[in-house]
């Protein structure tokens, strides 16, 4: 594996539509990533990355070397302690960043209910649901009550002090035996956040089990708490995602149509940008200037947000947010929050595009600051596109790479991974199951999260085709599923190129692709419910830790994909990075790598080489079917009446029958 | 591949609604909205659509909003690339698919009301019955929940060859199947090839010609939907539960023949929906993987010797039948078949000449077992057309042998001869009848061949309590008069034991949750005086079982405390009915129709219902169709009481209970009873009139109003004063 040396050697570069970009004489005049990395010439500090370096006092920073004695901290600080302080500040960040992505949707989802956004409640079932969940009242009232009703109460739960989050029921009853027997359920979101910068600042909690139980509290706050309540409230308010067909990568740009692209990842915004886009005035205006109308194009995760809900085409993952605009044939990048590289608005200089930052939290030099107001969305919304409107007759010399975009099959929530097991009538996830107890699929990987530039960029694909050519079933978010997509794995004819027989038998069946975008970064919650599922649907253990499923977030950036790893193994499922920041203290990683396993039933896992990866990841799985006792064939049971008379009525869930009271 | 299937389904659904939808703005322009449209004498409507959707389809115009449910159901054409998951909207098409025939074939009532037979065996000119009533389906009904029937085949067209036919149908009906026969392929339809290969069919031998096209399908759908909302207390609009019921309950499947076409298709993945897999003869894709279906989906290109066999497996059906050596097929689906004059060649007893059959114990050493004597001519030493007397002693030894379990082997006769093909048999004890068929002598049937039956049968089903098994056949006159004599004396001394025997002399009675399978919290108490609600079960067929079967469906219940002799509340009881219905009903009394009664699965013979105004009880039996003065029908009633549930007021009764001394003891017994239809109090008459005497009331039998006095309470109560009726001067039963 060689670590790479920027554009100049783009050997490791191997998308098709980046290279393709790059060797373009415009292109070649951007300094972008693959530059900064080579040009910086050095390469990562080895305390940093391997978790020893603090710097939480002014007495350092220090250096801590495992072992030696004269090389802990001036406080006495170990390296076990370093470390696992370090580890859960960057779980307290990324739940922090998910956290502040939730409540905006919250307080976005509760003027909704007021009528004060253009958007509407869409998804009543949903509403019903969650408010079932959350006890709220539903017979015969309006949609718009309920739903002011659960949004008060969703938000309540940010700053809520006692108690326990709602969501936490929604786990497998033995999953929540575990959390209250460990003493991490969280009590409320922000609290968990706050009580872990506290105990990693200076003189607080040095014991390292001790840090990792808090920031195993402060992961489920996000995984079940932010990041759940964020998409399931975004679902009731823009639709629950369902199957749709879409376009990724580069060439998505238009060369006839004013190019806005939306990066970033709260979806507020992106939806008002989608209705003011069709807005009869916006639609004059752009022909106005010459162009067919207005093209919005994803970036990152808001292009999942909108790709999941609209089909809306994404035209490049965090990797590409420098690419799309050195086609030089954008009028804007409209951004919000969340990895936006501070380069993006270099990258637009001496070009007509501008980048509009519009949410007052995150500003950049040189960009063009708009605010999107929430109570007036959708002017907001037309300003920021008549802004870039007026930029389409300045586009001076571009590139689009329009034979590179691919088509992708999107839209798999958990209801619709549901549903089309099913179909209305019999959805349940009783076939996944079926299919894995019979061997057909071995078991289901999900990848995901970010991208980044020390690695070749063709990481994610060669675990995916590894997994699936394997007959796992990989469930992908984030930028980690938009890699697949640009690769041809989200297509449905990807299942008859790539997978295992099995694999492709039951795609084959159910019309599905092997790799199933599942949403947004903050969506993993969906994996969440996903695997609960699995687990009520029976026959898989009773509990998460006993799934053959097991999670990965390769070429991981960003501190929101450890708050998303921690999560998931507190929930019990193991969880492969190809690094992690650990690697300098003895105990703690082992701790983390194995020790984990006794309290939550899942570990953490460190594999750089993507196909030794996805191996580790097969063989994980191969462990839990073992350990379920479904790794050999299973025989055919023919029932006769006797069996069926054996039938105990709670064999039949959900039947009108053997409930009881009749 | 499933992309195919599933392509060619919504293809299908989409013609199939679209020709539904056109029938149905025909049949608007013709009969109005408010034009009356059912299936026939059924209380559950439309009952895919009833049982799915909860909706009750009882005017043309009601149809209206189910043909949207159709429209919205309608998934879009399956792209030849980049294509969105099809699989779950190609069974959403389906179960449109379903609805819309269901409206088709309501439709098709009202345009040509004698299109169907509406009976349960062809007609001289018809071959097609359409839907099975209520009448049909309950008294089928029972088999799927007693475990005689385990599914049924539906048959989607025909093999070409009449004779493969006759063979597939055959080995259908050994594996205890019901045949449920719909449409055709390459004009020839399965039925009529069967009729022309001399085989009869008809609900009597399970081989139903539903209908000529494909439509008809949902008459199968259809009585499956029933069984879950009649036996397994589901709720209408239930639908997964319903669903999953016959998936893991009723063990049905698709079986095609032919090309099959789009429409064919739409069907198959509307029954995937129930868990019914399609087992196809024709080159096809194949959908293996399983989950919607306990096992495969589509299995395709069977050959027809193995077909009966993969599609058993491929459903996941597990049937034993044992190998009786005799020339002639055996099994329970030949049970009601017929055997009419054109197709007699003789017949024993039945009133033509002497017949009786008795079943003895004797000690182990005199039993030797095996041998079967017969004494006089044979069917071979006869012409067509002699009839000769038949006297049949069965004679059983065994260690755990009782005088007590005598009468339930000898029940056993009826059925058990029933079950050869070729052979009637009618009746019991010494008035029984049996009726030899030409089929059967060609196949070269011996009397001797009842004595194979009956030791293998009654070693079969009873090894657990008898060890020998002996049977003596005689067909000359004064051995039958010996064995009449003998038997005579046998039935003397067992009707005085039985009659002897009472609640209070018995501190033992016995459970039935023989119907669990069907109704999951539905436990029978069957006590001396109160036999179980089917008919079929008595106390001592109770304690046969057990014996038999120690962990089966019969337990003992160690009565326990009386604590309320009128209602018969019993502590034992009430502690066994609590655990063994997991906790849904936890005081059940046994003679009461008002206070906890107790719950029936839907198998009922009869049902007892309270009459507010005349302040007396009536009792419907399944076979009357007719209006009662409940303002309901047997049916509506059924849904009441059936499915496990304790509804007071209403309540499944056997026939025999109501001659009991038990009878509605907390209501005032037999006095309260003041409506019958006529036919049931006709059957039970005799015992009636002698009970009335007993409760020292002769007179009370002419106070019983039937129909012809009315079948409305206003009616009756007018014909109670006239009368006298002493239940109007009881306290009232209701409060």
């Amino acid at each position: 594996m060689t670590d790479i040396k920027g554009c100049q050697s783009c050997n490791s570069i191997t998308g098709d539509s980046t290279l393709d970009l790059l060797n373009q004489d415009l292109a070649k005049q951007v300094r972008t990533a693959y530059d900064r990395l080579e040009d910086r010439g050095m390469s990562a500090c080895l305390f940093g990355s391997g978790g020893t370096c603090c710097r939480i006092c002014n007495m350092g920073p220090c250096q801590i070397i495992d072992g030696v004695d004269a090389m802990v901290g001036v406080c006495g600080a170990t390296a076990d302690t370093v470390a696992a302080r370090n580890f859960a500040r960057i779980v307290a960040a990324g739940t922090a960043a998910h956290t502040d992505h939730a409540r905006e949707m919250v307080r976005g989802f509760i003027a909704t209910a007021k009528g004060e956004t253009p958007h509407e409640i869409k998804d009543v079932a949903k509403l019903h649901k969650m408010a079932a969940i959350f006890g709220i009242e539903t017979e015969g009232r309006d949609k718009n009550e309920i739903a002011l009703e659960l949004g008060e109460r969703a938000l309540a739960e940010f700053g809520q002090q006692e108690g326990t989050l709602t969501m936490l029921k929604r786990a497998p009853e033995k999953q929540q035996k575990i959390w209250k027997e460990m003493g991490v359920e969280p009590r409320g979101i922000d609290r968990e956040v706050v009580e872990m910068m506290h105990r990693t600042h200076m003189g607080v909690d040095q014991e390292y089990k001790n840090i990792m139980k808090q920031a195993a509290r402060t992961s489920l706050a996000d995984g079940w708490g932010s990041s759940m309540l964020s998409t399931e409230l975004t679902d009731i308010m823009f639709g629950t995602p369902v199957p749709k067909r879409a376009i990724v990568d580069l060439g998505v740009l238009r060369e006839d149509m004013v190019n806005v692209t939306v990066h970033g990842h709260e979806p507020l915004l992106a939806e008002s940008l989608c209705l003011a886009a069709d807005d009869d005035e916006i639609i004059a205006l752009a022909k106005k200037v010459g162009a067919k109308g207005v093209n919005l194009a994803g970036v990152c995760c808001t292009g999942n947000e909108i790709l999941m809900r609209r089909g809306i085409p994404v035209a490049g993952s965090f990797i590409q947010q420098e690419m799309v605009l050195a086609t030089g044939a954008v009028e804007a990048m409209v951004v919000d929050v969340q990895c936006i590289m501070q380069s993006v608005a270099q990258v637009v200089k001496g070009k007509h595009t501008d980048v509009i930052t519009t949410n007052y939290r995150a500003k950049i030099p040189d960009a063009v600051h708009i605010q999107f107001e929430e109570d007036a969305a959708y002017e907001s919304a037309k300003k920021i596109l008549k802004h870039a409107i007026a930029n389409f007759k300045k586009r001076g010399d571009f590139y689009i790479p329009e034979n590179k975009k691919l088509d992708v099959v999107v839209g798999f929530s958990h209801e619709t991974i549901n549903y089309m097991l099913g179909g209305r009538f019999r959805q349940s996830y009783r076939p996944l199951n079926d299919n894995i107890i019979n061997g057909r699929i071995r078991g289901v990987g999900a990848l995901v999260g970010c991208e980044h530039y020390k690695y070749s960029d063709d990481v994610h694909f060669k675990i995916a085709v590894e997994l699936i050519k394997n007959n796992v079933l990989v469930l992908a978010t984030g930028c980690a599923a938009q890699a697949l997509g640009r690769r041809g794995l989200l297509r449905p004819e990807a299942a008859t190129e790539y997978a295992g027989d099995g694999l492709r038998e039951v795609c084959e069946t159910v019309g599905m692709p092997p790799v199933l975008h599942v949403g947004s970064c903050v969506d993993n919650s969906r994996l969440l419910i996903a695997l609960t599922e699995m687990v009520n649907e029976g026959g898989l253990g009773d509990d998460i830790s006993q799934l053959p499923a097991v999670g990965s977030a390769p070429l991981w950036m960003s501190e929101k994909a450890v708050a998303i790893g921690q999560y998931f193994v507190t929930s019990g499922a193991h969880v492969i990075f190809q690094d992690l920041p650990v690697t300098g203290a003895k105990k703690f990683s082992q701790y983390i790598l194995e020790g984990l396993k006794e309290d939550y039933g899942a570990c953490w896992g460190v594999e750089k080489d993507p196909i030794k990866h996805a191996r580790a990841m097969i063989a994980a799985i191969d462990e839990k079917r073992e350990a379920l006792g479904i790794n050999k064939k299973q025989e055919r049971v023919l029932m006769d009446m006797q069996m069926r008379r054996e039938l105990e009525g709670k064999a039949l869930p959900g039947m009108g029958c053997g409930q009881g009271g009749h | 591949m499933s992309k195919i299937i599933c392509s060619a389904a919504i293809r299908g659904a989409k013609n199939i609604i679209d020709m539904a939808e056109e029938t149905y703005e025909e049949a608007l322009v013709k009969f109005g909205p408010e034009k009356e449209v059912a299936f026939p004498n059924t209380a559950y409507f439309l009952p895919i659509i009833y049982s799915m959707l909860g909706a009750k389809i009882e005017k043309l115009g009601d149809m209206k909003d189910i043909f949207q449910e159709c429209r919205s159901l309608l998934p879009a054409v399956v792209t030849e690339d980049l294509w969105l998951p099809y699989l779950a909207p190609a069974l959403d098409a389906g179960m449109a698919t379903f609805f819309a025939e269901e409206m088709y074939e309501a439709i098709r009532y009202l345009n040509e009301p004698d299109f169907y037979t509406k009976t349960e065996d062809p007609t001289d000119n018809n071959l097609f019955l359409g839907a099975a009533d209520d009448v049909i389906f309950r008294k089928r009904g029972v088999e799927f929940v007693d475990g005689t029937a385990p599914g049924f085949a539906a048959i989607m067209g025909t093999p070409s060859d009449k004779e493969v036919a006759s063979k597939i149908a055959l080995e259908l009906q050994e594996k205890n199947l019901y045949i449920f026969m719909h449409d055709q392929s390459e004009g020839k339809n399965m039925a009529e090839l069967l009729v022309k290969n001399d085989v009869q069919v008809g609900w009597n031998t399970r081989l139903v010609p539903f209908g000529k096209s494909y439509t008809s399908a949902v008459f199968a759908i259809g009585f499956a939907c029933r069984v879950a909302l009649a036996f397994g207390g589901i709720k209408p609009g239930d639908y997964k539960g319903n669903l999953l019921y016959n998936k893991d309950r009723t063990f049905a499947f698709v079986m095609a023949f032919g090309p099959v076409s789009d429409e064919w298709y739409a069907n198959a993945a509307g029954a995937i929906n129930w868990g019914f897999p399609t087992i196809s003869d024709y080159d096809i894709p194949e959908i293996l993987p399983t989950g919607i279906c306990t096992y495969e989906h589509v299995v395709s290109n069977v050959p027809h010797d193995e077909i009966v066999q993969k599609a058993i497996e491929v459903r996941g059906l597990k049937v034993s039948v044992t190998k009786i050596d005799i020339p002639m097929a055996f099994g329970p689906a030949f049970e009601g078949e017929r055997i009419r004059k054109d197709d007699l060649f003789m017949e024993c007893g039945g009133g033509r000449t002497t017949g009786v059959e008795v079943l003895i114990s004797k000690e182990m050493d005199e039993v030797e077992d095996g041998k079967i004597i017969m004494e006089g001519p044979d069917i071979a030493d006869i012409e067509e057309g002699q009839n000769l007397p038949i006297g049949i002693l069965v004679e059983v030894a065994g260690r755990e042998m009782q005088s007590d379990f005598e009468p339930i082997l000898e029940r056993q006769f009826h059925h058990l001869m029933n079950y050869i093909q070729g052979i009637m048999h009618i009746g019991q004890r010494n008035i029984m009848w049996i009726r030899i068929g030409k089929a059967a002598v060609e196949k070269g049937f011996s009397f001797k061949h009842l004595g194979v039956v009956l030791h293998g049968k009654l070693h079969q089903e009873f090894g657990a309590i008898l060890d020998k098994v002996q049977v003596k056949i005689y067909t000359v006159q004064d051995k039958v008069d010996e064995v009449m004599e003998l038997a005579k004396q046998v039935y003397a001394e067992r009707d005085l034991r039985l009659g002897s025997m009472t609640d209070e002399t018995e501190d033992v009675f016995y459970s039935c949750t023989l119907c669990q399978s069907f109704a999951p919290s539905h436990v029978c108490v069957i006590t001396p005086e109160r036999i179980g609600m089917c008919g079929a079960y008595n106390w001592l067929d109770g304690k046969a079982s057990y014996q038999i079967n120690p962990t089966g469906p019969n337990q003992p219940i160690e009565k326990g405390e009386c604590t309320d002799e009128a209602n018969g509340y019993y502590t034992g009881i009430n502690e066994f009915v609590a655990q063994a219905s997991r906790g849904a009903v936890t005081e059940v009394s046994c003679y009461s129709l008002m206070n906890n009664p107790m719950t029936a699965c839907g198998c009922f013979e009869a049902i007892a219902a309270m009459l507010p105004q005349c302040n007396g009880i009536m009792v419907v039996n399944r076979d009357y169709r007719g209006m009662t003065p409940s303002g309901m029908k047997f049916t509506t009633l059924a849904g009441m009481a059936g499915g496990g549930m304790q509804t007071p007021g209403f309540m499944g009764v056997s026939k025999h209970y109501l001659t009991s001394r038990k009878l509605f003891m907390a209501e005032g017994g037999l006095k309260r009873v003041v409506w019958l239809p006529k036919m049931l109090k006709e059957e039970i008459g005799e015992k009636l009139r002698q009970r009335c005497e007993e409760i020292g009331m002769p007179e009370l039998f002419d106070m019983i109003a039937t129909e012809e006095q009315g079948t409305t309470e206003e009616e009756i109560l007018q014909f109670l004063k006239e009368k006298g009726h002493p239940a109007l001067e009881m306290d009232t039963a209701i409060g």
